[in-house]
């Protein structure tokens, strides 16, 4: 080997040493976004669930609004035991003037939402909206969600028609569901 | 092996060894960190910021730039059903937690929505929070200018039914009492990691 290229070598194994190291310290500083941990979702204290066919609603809590806000935003976890795919294709409910299903993504430092036409749910599959990511928002609520307090409102489903859910009010800023701990 | 190729050899790998060194000491003693941890360190960035000149929640008219003490302030708007409420109650929460030496330091919202969010809707947001949180809204034009001194992003993204929703930056701005801006919180940053740069704020002052 010449001296060039061992010395090329030495060189490279230690930069890539020190940004591994220097890559290893500063993840561990840092969370995954939405990686929420909920133990246990239908297994719960409290939480209830509903179904129409074979889609399974569960986990449904929604975030105190604050005073004046007009929007509010809700999460639930949708189970389909089926054979074939189902679609939430929208939600309405007596507390809010429509309902629009959104996803919510930061990029960049930079927060965007934007309205979906439904959310797929393949056979066998579950899928979650929580905070971070995928939620229902009532638009032009006519009253403030209050925590600790329940109300109604109903999905619909492409193939299992409409279900009619409950959603528990957690804390403005909450995480989780009520009774749920989460990890930040 | 002839003598020539193993001082070569030698001679090679030594500056190898040396240069492992150089680099190991810079990354022990942080001088490698702004490549990979940009947000390090409290020194001033640039000429981001400045004195923001809006109306508080309460009505009152405030100049962040007669305030000679560090705060945190942020970007936002009332139809954010996810982001806003969650850093405003975050922020509450780090605040709590610190006790009394937070009692002065105050959380500034501004809104990029003013045309919704008028002093009288921050008004009753804001009622649902900690009083150190000030929610601020202004003119079109007040706002516009604080969102162009922080380099932050907004921008009104319509929704079907003819109303819109805002994007925008979610990160928190650290401001020093000197009216510098001196670091940020990113949205989502652990609650360990904000306790100790909102702690590391005040106590420089």
């Amino acid at each position: 080997m010449s001296f060039k290229s061992s010395f090329a070598a030495s060189a490279a194994l230690a930069l890539a040493g020190v940004m591994a190291a220097a890559a290893a310290s500063n993840a561990a500083e840092q969370q995954s976004p939405a990686a929420i941990v909920s133990h246990g979702s239908s297994h719960a204290a409290g939480a209830a669930s509903f179904r129409a066919g074979t889609v399974l609603i569960t986990n449904a809590w929604a975030r105190a609004t604050p005073a004046g806000a007009r929007i509010g935003g809700g999460y639930l976890t949708i189970e389909n035991s089926g054979t074939s795919a189902d679609r939430l294709i929208g939600f309405s409910s007596p507390l809010a003037a429509r309902g629009e299903i959104h996803e919510m993504a930061v990029t960049g430092g930079v927060m965007k939402m934007r309205e979906v036409d439904g959310v797929d749910i393949a056979p066998g599959a579950s899928v979650a909206l929580r905070p971070g990511g995928l939620h229902l928002m009532f638009v032009d609520i006519k009253q403030p969600l209050v925590s600790g307090q329940t109300f109604k409102a109903r999905l619909t489903f492409e193939k299992a028609g409409p279900v009619d859910v409950e959603f528990a009010v957690a804390p403005v800023g909450a995480n989780a569901a009520p009774g749920q701990h989460s990890h930040h | 092996m002839d003598s020539r190729r193993k001082a070569s050899l030698l001679l090679g790998s030594l500056f190898g060894v040396l240069l492992i060194c150089v680099i190991a000491l810079a990354a022990l003693t942080g001088l490698l960190r702004p490549l990979y941890d940009p947000q390090g360190g409290f020194d001033q960035i640039g000429s981001i910021g400045g004195p923001v000149r809006l109306t508080a929640h309460t009505g009152e008219r405030i100049d962040t730039g007669a305030i000679g003490k560090p705060f945190a302030i942020f970007f936002g708007f009332t139809h954010c059903p996810d982001v806003c409420p969650t850093t405003l109650a975050e922020l509450t929460q780090t605040l709590t937690e610190l006790g009394p030496q937070a009692k002065d330091f105050h959380v500034y919202f501004v809104t990029v929505d003013p045309e919704r969010d008028t002093q009288a809707v921050m008004a009753s947001y804001m009622g649902s929070f900690d009083k150190r949180m000030i929610g601020l809204t202004g003119t079109p034009a007040e706002v516009d200018a604080v969102v162009r001194a922080y380099r932050v992003f907004a921008r009104k993204a319509p929704t079907k039914d003819g109303d819109y929703t805002m994007d925008h930056t979610a990160t928190t701005y650290l401001v020093d009492g000197k009216g510098r801006l001196v670091g940020t919180l990113a949205y989502e940053e652990s609650g360990k990691v904000r306790l100790e740069k909102i702690k590391r704020l005040i106590a420089a002052g």
